[in-house]
């Protein structure tokens, strides 16, 4: 089997893989960082994302092998030790969940808008959303925590 | 999925190599399209070639009188390139509706080109502004590429390098998506170009078309009064449980009122 190498929250890590291993499945089966969700598979609902050098995709829809070399992030590679990453704090504060089946995808999709909009608004989030799907909350705390969340980042209150 | 070998190609010489020496290749560009399908077993390849080393199918720029954009720049790219906004900007609009910020991080105009949904949205871009799909081995003007559903022009083994979008004097994106995929339902992308009007439709039919009718009239008259009554031919629209061929129908005059609305 095709071997693959990349580096995930920091670490180098790599595995052994088929053409057909999707990254979600390395992530998760391979590597146990099941904070990176699989919802749809059919790369709809957004729940799998994570970052790969830096941008947002969905790892349901992307090859393993796809990220050799490649710098990625899971929700796990956030918080610093025992201290929330801002975002995964203003979902706290805000009530941005109720299952929580979606949040590792909405925090990681909130994570790349901020790092381009350090002040979104509730329609550039809204629309920023429209690949992540929730089925309990209606959005609204969603909302208000992403948009909390990148003042946090961006270093506003 | 069923297995296939996969296989990272770092040229153009040596994606056709690596397409011709398998038994049934395919290429993958940002997969968009193509792992959704190996997953519900629609395709079943021997092997895939990535194209996401091959540098030099990244480049955007202009050439004084066209935009070329390389054909592994991905939707997020051209929706967000400063060239673009400037130059087409209905292209980046265009570019910026298609499927979510994920997808359009990944998904690639050549891609896009190459599969030639019928609900894509790009073949609409393509079309109205003359555009030229330059290959490994040719250029294809985008009035002979886009032959059929799911159809085009390429030939086994012809991989595109890029595509040049001439400079319209003004051009506009009009969609009616399908609110889950954002697909089009219908979208009509009109161009004003230096010396024709053209106006070219996706999502309701087999493929993109033309529309000569609508051509016609606003090249007289550049404005949504003179398009007033028009829609697409019923008989030729698809139908399905997003909307009837009526619906389709009638949709392709709002939509080509709107986009000549908003540049007129």
């Amino acid at each position: 089997m095709p071997s693959v190498s990349m580096t995930v929250n920091g670490k180098p890590v790599s595995g052994e893989v088929e053409g057909r291993t999707l990254l979600v499945q390395f992530l998760r089966e391979h590597l146990g960082l099941t904070g990176t969700h699989v919802g749809c598979d059919t790369s709809q609902c957004g729940a799998c994302t994570v970052h790969v050098n830096g941008e947002a995709v969905k790892s349901c829809t992307f090859l393993a092998l796809m990220a050799e070399g490649a710098d990625i992030v899971t929700v796990e590679g956030l918080a610093a030790g025992d201290e929330l990453h801002p975002m995964q704090e203003a979902f706290r504060q805000n009530h941005g969940l109720q299952c929580g089946f979606c949040t590792p995808g909405m925090i990681m999709a909130g994570v790349a808008l901020a790092n381009r909009n350090g002040a979104p608004s509730e329609h550039e989030t809204r629309e920023w959303l429209e690949g992540n799907f929730c089925r309990c909350t209606g959005y609204h705390n969603i909302v208000k925590s992403i948009m909390a969340g990148a003042r946090a980042m961006s270093g506003q209150s | 999925m069923y297995e296939f070998t996969y296989h990272r190609a770092t040229s153009l010489d040596d994606a056709q190599a690596k397409l011709s020496a398998g038994d049934d290749a395919t290429l993958i560009a940002g997969g968009m399209t193509l792992i959704p399908t190996l997953k519900q077993r629609l395709a079943m390849p021997s092997d895939v070639v990535d194209l996401a080393g091959v540098r030099d199918l990244t480049a955007l720029g202009d050439t004084g009188s066209a935009i070329a954009i390389g054909a592994m720049c991905t939707h997020d790219k051209v929706a967000n390139s400063d060239i673009v906004k400037a130059q087409i900007p209905a292209l980046a609009e265009l570019a910026g509706l298609i499927g979510d910020p994920m997808v359009r991080n990944r998904g690639t105009i050549g891609g896009s080109v190459a599969n030639n949904d019928p609900a894509a949205d790009y073949p609409a871009a393509l079309l109205a502004l003359g555009a030229t799909v330059v290959t490994t081995s040719r250029e294809i003007a985008a009035d002979d590429f886009f032959t059929g559903m799911f159809e085009t022009a390429l030939e086994e083994g012809e991989i595109i390098r890029e595509i040049h979008f001439p400079k319209p004097k003004r051009a506009a994106y009009s969609k009616f998506p399908n609110p889950a995929s954002r697909y089009a339902i219908v979208g009509v992308f009109v161009a004003e170009m230096q010396d024709e009007v053209r106006v070219a439709v996706t999502g309701a039919a087999a493929s993109v078309f033309r529309h000569a009718e609508m051509e016609q009239a606003l090249s007289g008259n550049f404005s949504a009064d003179a398009i007033g009554g028009m829609k697409g031919d019923a008989g030729q629209m698809n139908s399905d449980i997003h909307a009837s061929a009526e619906y389709r129908a009638h949709l392709v005059g709002v939509m080509a009122r709107r986009a000549v609305a908003a540049i007129a």
